[in-house]
């Protein structure tokens, strides 16, 4: 009688060590990326960064949590309360449910589903939700614009990365994220697929609202966009989302077309690596290139940026799944 | 030949390219902070910073009342009081400084004949409450005796410029 319930319990048990097994490490990994953006950018502006709290202020980030933690709670008198406090939790789930599919090795995934970058698309589209909530929500000017600027950029940005990832399908033959990773073995495809994949870069940066295209925080012209009303854990919550949607993002680049867990070469020395390890360097790389952009490129202007992405970036990623698929079918290459 | 040099410089992005390779440049490069509170920078001797009132070597205070800094103050944040002390000498009852309202000239220490009021090398001397920063004679004469060495060194050192 009581067997199929202890099963349902039991895989119930595993389903979470597994998510815990992901989210720990991964809020840590924020909380760390929070500390080595501060340090990178001090070092590119002759900086030291953060150095007075633990060795090297190692400890900044902890204290940082500490003190968001205890911040007092402001709920603005005008705004729409439940989603006012929804949206936050919205955003952060979002970043996190992402995860279910990212495979860490070969196998290492929690749920290996076949339409596994529709769903990451889908989650990516869905975070808008979270930052036109709290605008709305927070019935305040600067945060409505912030997050109408957001939304609209989110929205127009995907649209490249859907087609950018179509090329990279294109020639994996699968939406399966672990089929994808298999498939680059030899080669990666960001060395077919070059300029796919600096656009890809540009791409996640607007679509994580990072520098050159953080329009949203704008502060000179937006205090600090769609999170301007928010304090204490809800803005935590924000913060925690927007980090652990870039560690998403250089995840899901490191994925198509940095080869996953993949050695850069498959001999000796390189390959008693394990995967994990590589796919961690793989997203700290492209992590880098986050900081080092921001450290480097001035913020675009609003109608620069929308130029960008509709009059460059959507015909260019166009013409190159028409290259790519032309490429494949003349040369009888398709994967079937 | 222009427009195609320029669409090559578009296309590759060199003008990207260039500022990423600056900035990483620049991520190897000595930082110049100064991590202050453990670290601190060099000091000039002629640095103007709190107020104190030294004391000759004997244990005599310099100080004759003169009011010559009074006077000269253009922040107006002296207050001398004096009287004939027992031996017949003229010192200062009372010596007030607002600091909140001094303005670092150090004109009074230009105006000084005896060399008594200085501006000392000290700059650390923030307080909690607007009250701790209106010194008193004692708290002067506590500070001379507290950086009497600094200053001593400074004046002697500034002194070949005078």
């Amino acid at each position: 009688m009581g067997e199929p319930l202890l099963d349902a319990v039991l895989s119930i048990l595993i389903i979470v060590g597994q998510i815990l097994l992901i989210v720990v490490p991964l809020l840590l990994a924020v909380a760390y990326l929070t500390y080595a953006e501060r340090k990178v950018i001090g070092a590119m502006q002759l900086r030291q960064g953060p150095m007075t709290v633990g060795p090297f202020g190692l400890l900044q980030p902890l204290a940082d949590g500490a003190k968001l933690f205890l911040k007092e709670t402001v709920i603005p008198a005008t705004s729409n309360k439940v989603v006012f406090i929804l949206a936050p939790m919205i955003t952060f789930t979002l970043a996190m449910i992402g995860w279910a599919v990212i495979p860490m090795g070969a196998g290492l995934v929690i749920s290996d589903i076949n339409v596994g970058v529709l769903y990451l698309l889908a989650v990516s589209s869905l975070g808008v939700y979270g930052i036109i909530m709290a605008g709305w929500a927070s019935n305040s000017r600067y945060a409505f614009l912030g997050a109408l600027r957001s939304s609209a950029q989110m929205i127009s940005y995907e649209i490249s990365i859907g087609l950018i990832i179509v090329s990279v399908l294109i020639c994996a033959g699968s939406l399966n994220l672990s089929t994808i990773v298999e498939a680059q073995r030899g080669l990666w495809y960001f060395i077919p697929h070059f300029p796919m994949f600096m656009l890809f870069l540009a791409s996640i940066l607007a679509e994580t609202n990072r520098h050159p295209f953080d329009l949203p925080e704008d502060e000179a012209t937006l205090v600090t966009g769609y999170n301007v009303e928010y304090s204490s854990m809800a803005f935590a919550l924000f913060f925690l989302g927007e980090y652990a949607n870039m560690i998403l993002m250089s995840a899901i680049a490191s994925i198509l077309f940095l080869g996953g867990w993949l050695p850069p070469f498959d001999i000796a020395p390189l390959n008693w690596v394990p995967g994990p390890i590589w796919f961690i360097l793989k997203i700290c790389l492209v992590l880098f290139v986050f900081i080092w952009a921001r450290a480097t490129l001035p913020r675009y202007r609003y109608d620069q940026l929308m130029r960008l992405g509709w009059k460059v970036f959507l015909p260019l990623s166009l013409v190159w799944v028409v290259l790519t698929s032309g490429f494949l079918v003349a040369f009888d290459l398709l994967p079937n | 030949m222009t427009a195609l040099d320029r669409a090559a410089r578009t296309f590759l992005w060199q003008e990207l390219v260039q500022g990423f390779a600056l900035t990483l440049r620049y991520m190897f490069k000595k930082k110049v902070t100064i991590n202050y509170p453990y670290e601190k920078g060099p000091l000039s001797p002629r640095f103007r910073g709190e107020h104190v009132l030294r004391r000759y070597p004997n244990g005599e205070e310099r100080c004759i009342a003169c009011k010559l800094c009074e006077a000269v103050c253009p922040a107006q944040c002296i207050v001398i009081e004096s009287e004939p002390r027992a031996d017949g000498s003229r010192r200062t009852t009372r010596y007030d400084i607002d600091m909140t309202k001094c303005i670092y000239c150090g004109f009074c220490e230009e105006a000084c004949p005896v060399d008594a009021i200085v501006l000392g090398p000290n700059f650390e001397f923030a307080t909690e409450t607007r009250e701790e920063l209106f010194y008193n004679k004692a708290r002067l004469l506590a500070n001379g005796d507290r950086w009497e060495r600094e200053i001593a060194a400074n004046l002697a050192a500034d002194a070949p410029y005078r």
